[in-house]
């Protein structure tokens, strides 16, 4: 397969082979102390990567108990309790050890300095902690499901979690307390990075949407994060102590526990989209060879989405006994906030328009999330009108829909973004081919999963349930072989990924043509990033011929 | 950020000025809470201003925020705002809520009895249904709407 | 709307030819840029202080709107007087501190050791009279949640909210209980950030020697963390001690 080339960006020749980030001070003790964002965004790579395999057995194996509904797996009866752990462990793996902490810890930390010309975070060292603590909680994680296992759902809702599950879930709770400070540290130091290590010349405004993207990102884990905090921490309190604020049996409110937990975790949601959006934002003008639409359209609705996010959690406790005056803002608000994503998608779309499409396999993914995320985006309005909403929340509705945003959106997006910058970070060129395929895969097995759920949703088949009335079953068996399609797509790309490292380093410095400052750098880049620092001269995205090109 | 740049404001006089707003502001505060102000939301209210106008002193000159760059006030702003976001919230549901929650009611009260005629125990079983016999071939106009 | 174009004029000693601040980062063009950035990272830091200890006052509030009589009643056995010399001593530790940065700010190092001792020493205060209202709670039984067993009147002694989960007589309500909760878990909360604090001025006074008008940083940030435990404390104090 031949890389994209465009020959007003292929820098000129290095000698090779020559010194870089990953051939510079290889011994363990050096990766282990490096305070390199490029190296510590590898072992979050490895590590979230590692987390999502897992997550994905365990998805797995939940759809091959909902195969049939007599509830078993590979023969063994699954009873109802050991069904509940399966899939509150799919959820609690997936959200707080894969995909919040996936893209910004792994692709951001990667290409946010390079993309801003500086030479690294603005606290190198608090980077590496950040990973160690991530690595301490998922640990943590790890063996609350050895020593018993969680079944409350990862929404751990009072007062089951606080008065009837089992010692495991004080565990698991303290890991997501600690996982909460590992988020909280990555995006202190991405605002940090983005107010003061800006290249000379490059304005908020001269950006990359990427950073934009990030950095509202970096504004949710701030705001959002030590709410969750406080809410696990009085949740175990109120465990072991009974303090009277969660559990009625004590004077408390469940529904106030679902106020604390929404209140991050609807952020949360956009922690996890933001960063996909802006990749999709640096994959769509480039494989169009055009300047992006409303490029401060898209800045600001990035912030907007951010701010908005933090007035609509009530949205997922429509049913749960709020007060229908409540009920009735949230659901105002959640239509506002469908707004900034809309501009998104349009703009997205615009960009392509009469562009010089490039059909390499990032693009292929980012037109996948282009669907995809129409398709979710819409489906959580259904989700968020009340009278609808009274149908379908808590069926397999909601389940589809969140696969659509967080999965057919978020890692559609997260595994272009790493296709795209792959070369950057490792040097090296996939197969173009088998990529090509994978990409389809996922999204015949994607669609193959979730379609038939959205159906059996809306017909009321329940979520969290390990069997079903027989009418379902055409549904769930469909759904299943699905999700081995996913599974083939995924290890497929996983192995051709792996194999590519074996070839040579030999990448070009810009394989896919593009402008942003990261492409101005070898691949992969030398351990300072930069040989001299980049001054911007050109905005972003400016695909005009060299001639005519420049800031005015 | 050379020194003489910042003793030119900041200096210890208007900190120690400062500190002595604070103390005079909690002594008002002491104060304020022996008088009665007729409900207990005016109480909060007069409470909670004095602690505010301390915390904006305390932020304003001893955090600096006064002479410091502007994104330092933006970001502690942030950090209150969102957490009135939150409060705000939650009073427009746990203030709205139309079923009764049972303040000052002992939670743990006795079980309210159950009538006799409730109570399953003591009412004899119901006699099941047995439909009425149909006469075969009558037509007496019966109305069998359903 | 900064960028890192460093400014060309600066005054201070690190415009000198050669001389290279030793606490100069490399990915930082000044020493100025480098300073500006921890202090957003540390205001950044402080933000989530605020929500985090923000929950705790929801928490309270919205408690404190479900047992209004209770936690009136209950307020009135914590003595206004340790509340108000712990918000004095506190006040006073942040003027210390504040002293402290401007000592470390000229390059006098003996005042800035004074001012953090001092700072120190507040801190002890403010912790003496903690644990003497602590145990004074204790013996009379008001402990959180199911520990409370108080003996303070006949009715509330019967309030025993027992291993097992067994509920009590009649007449007993939780808000007492819930009230002495949030007591000890803010204040206790609080007090953790205190002493976390005292060990930090410990390491401060150990490298003392390094802070002066070329490097002050450490010091500056953690007046900053100090001023927001002592804002913690500008709030906890009426909501808890003063509110009738």
């Amino acid at each position: 397969m031949e890389p994209v080339l465009h020959s007003e960006q292929q820098v000129g020749h290095r000698p090779a082979p020559f010194t870089h980030y990953l051939n510079e001070n290889t011994s363990l003790w050096d990766w282990m102390t490096t305070v390199d964002h490029k190296r510590i965004g590898l072992m979050y790579l490895v590590a979230s990567g590692f987390f999502f395999m897992i997550g994905g057995l365990l998805a797995l194996a939940l759809r091959l108990v909902l195969l049939t509904p007599k509830h078993t797996l590979l023969g063994l009866t699954v009873d109802a309790d050991s069904y509940n752990k399966l899939f509150t462990l799919h959820g609690a793996i997936m959200v707080f050890l894969f995909i919040i902490p996936a893209i910004p810890g792994s692709l951001t930390n990667f290409v946010l300095p390079l993309m801003l010309g500086a030479k690294d975070v603005a606290f190198p060292k608090l980077n590496l902690a950040s990973f160690y603590i991530y690595v301490i909680g998922a640990t943590m994680a790890v063996s609350s499901i050895i020593i018993g296992g969680v079944d409350t759902g990862w929404t751990f809702y009072t007062p089951y979690s606080s008065s009837f599950a089992n010692g495991s879930v004080a565990m698991m709770t303290m890991s997501v307390f600690v996982l909460g400070f590992s988020s909280i540290l990555t995006g202190l130091n991405f605002i940090a990075t983005v107010h003061k290590l800006r290249a000379p010349g490059m304005g908020w405004f001269d950006m990359p949407l990427f950073v934009w993207g990030m950095y509202s990102t970096a504004v949710i884990q701030i705001l959002a994060t030590p709410v969750l905090a406080i809410t696990v921490v009085l949740l175990a309190i109120e465990k072991t102590l009974h303090i009277g604020i969660f559990d009625p049996r004590y004077g408390g409110d469940p529904v106030l526990f679902q106020h604390f937990f929404w209140f991050y975790s609807h952020p949360a949601v956009y922690i996890m989209i933001l960063p996909g959006m802006a990749i999709i934002s640096e994959l769509i003008p480039t494989f169009s060879k055009k300047t992006i639409f409303g490029y401060r359209a898209i800045a600001y609705s990035s912030v907007s989405l951010a701010l908005v996010s933090f007035i609509v959690w009530g949205h997922h406790m429509f049913v749960s006994g709020q007060s229908q005056l409540a009920t009735v803002v949230f659901s105002a608000l959640t239509f506002l906030v469908a707004i900034p994503s809309g501009v998104k998608v349009f703009n997205w779309l615009t960009t392509m328009y009469k562009g010089n499409i490039v059909l390499a396999s990032p693009m292929l993914y980012a037109i996948a999330f282009l669907i995809l995320f129409a398709i979710g985006g819409l489906t959580g309005i259904f989700l968020g009108t009340l009278s609808t909403d009274v149908h379908l929340t808590d069926t397999y509705f909601v389940v589809a829909h969140f696969h659509y945003v967080m999965m057919g959106s978020t890692v559609t997006a997260f595994i272009g973004g790493l296709h795209y910058w792959w070369p950057k970070m490792t040097g090296r060129m996939y197969n173009e081919k088998l990529a090509k395929i994978a990409c389809v895969l996922w999204f015949i097995g994607f669609n193959a999963t979730f379609i038939p759920q959205f159906i059996m949703g809306s017909q009321g088949m329940p979520r969290r349930y390990y069997n079903y009335l027989d009418q379902f079953q055409p549904f769930h068996a469909f759904s299943t072989v699905g999700s081995w399609i996913i599974g083939l797509s995924l290890f497929m790309t996983l192995a051709y990924l792996l194999a590519s490292l074996r070839k040579p380093c030999d990448a070009p410095d810009d394989p896919w043509g593009g402008t942003t400052l990261e492409w101005k750098t070898s691949s992969p880049p030398i351990t300072h990033n930069f040989a001299d620092q980049p001054v911007l001269e050109r905005e972003p995205y400016d695909y005009r011929p060299a001639a005519t090109a420049g800031k005015h | 950020m050379s020194a003489h740049e910042h003793t030119q404001h900041g200096g210890p006089l208007a900190m120690t000025a400062n500190l002595v707003a604070l103390l005079i502001l909690t002594g008002i505060t002491v104060g304020a809470s022996y008088i009665n102000f007729g409900s207990s939301a005016a109480n909060v209210t007069i409470a909670l201003s004095i602690a505010t106008i301390k915390a904006i002193l305390v932020a304003l000159f001893f955090m600096h925020l006064r002479w410091d760059k502007s994104v330092n006030a933006i970001i502690a702003v942030s950090g209150f705002l969102f957490l009135g976001i939150f409060l705000m919230f939650d009073l427009i549901d746990l203030g709205n809520r139309k079923d009764p929650i049972p303040r000052n009611v002992p939670v743990l009260a006795e079980p309210t009895k159950v009538p006799e005629s409730m109570n399953p125990l003591l009412t004899p079983a119901p006699v099941p249904y047995v439909a009425p016999a149909k006469p075969a071939g009558e037509g007496e106009g019966e109305h069998e709407g359903h | 709307m900064s960028t890192t174009t460093p400014e060309l004029h600066t005054h201070g000693d690190h415009s000198h030819g050669g001389d290279h601040n030793p606490y100069h980062q490399h990915h930082f063009t000044t020493m100025e840029q480098q300073f500006d950035t921890s202090k957003i990272g540390m205001w950044t830091f402080l933000a989530t202080e605020v929500l985090m200890f923000g929950g705790l006052f929801v928490g309270f509030g919205l408690s404190q709107g479900k047992f209004p009589q209770e936690f009136v009643d209950a307020h009135h056995h914590l003595q206004r007087w340790a509340g108000a010399l712990n918000t004095v001593v506190l006040l006073i530790s942040s003027w210390t501190m504040v002293m402290a940065v401007n000592a470390a700010k000229t390059s006098d190092k003996a005042k800035m050791k004074m001012f953090l001792i001092a700072t120190f020493v507040c801190a002890c205060i403010f912790m003496g009279v903690k644990y003497y209202e602590y145990s004074h709670k204790f013996e009379e039984g008001l402990l959180p949640g199911r520990f409370y067993v108080s003996q303070v009147t006949d009715t509330l002694k019967a309030c025993v909210d027992g291993a097992a989960g067994a509920y009590g007589p009649a007449g007993c309500t939780h808000g007492y209980a819930t009230f002495f909760s949030f007591y000890f878990m803010m204040t206790g909360l609080h007090g953790i950030h205190i002493l976390i604090g005292m060990g930090l001025i410990l390491w401060l006074l150990k490298n003392a020697d390094k802070f002066s008008a070329a490097y002050y940083t450490p010091v500056d940030l953690f007046g900053l963390y100090w001023h927001i435990v002592d804002m913690i404390w500008i709030y906890l104090f009426p909501l808890y001690y003063l509110i009738s």
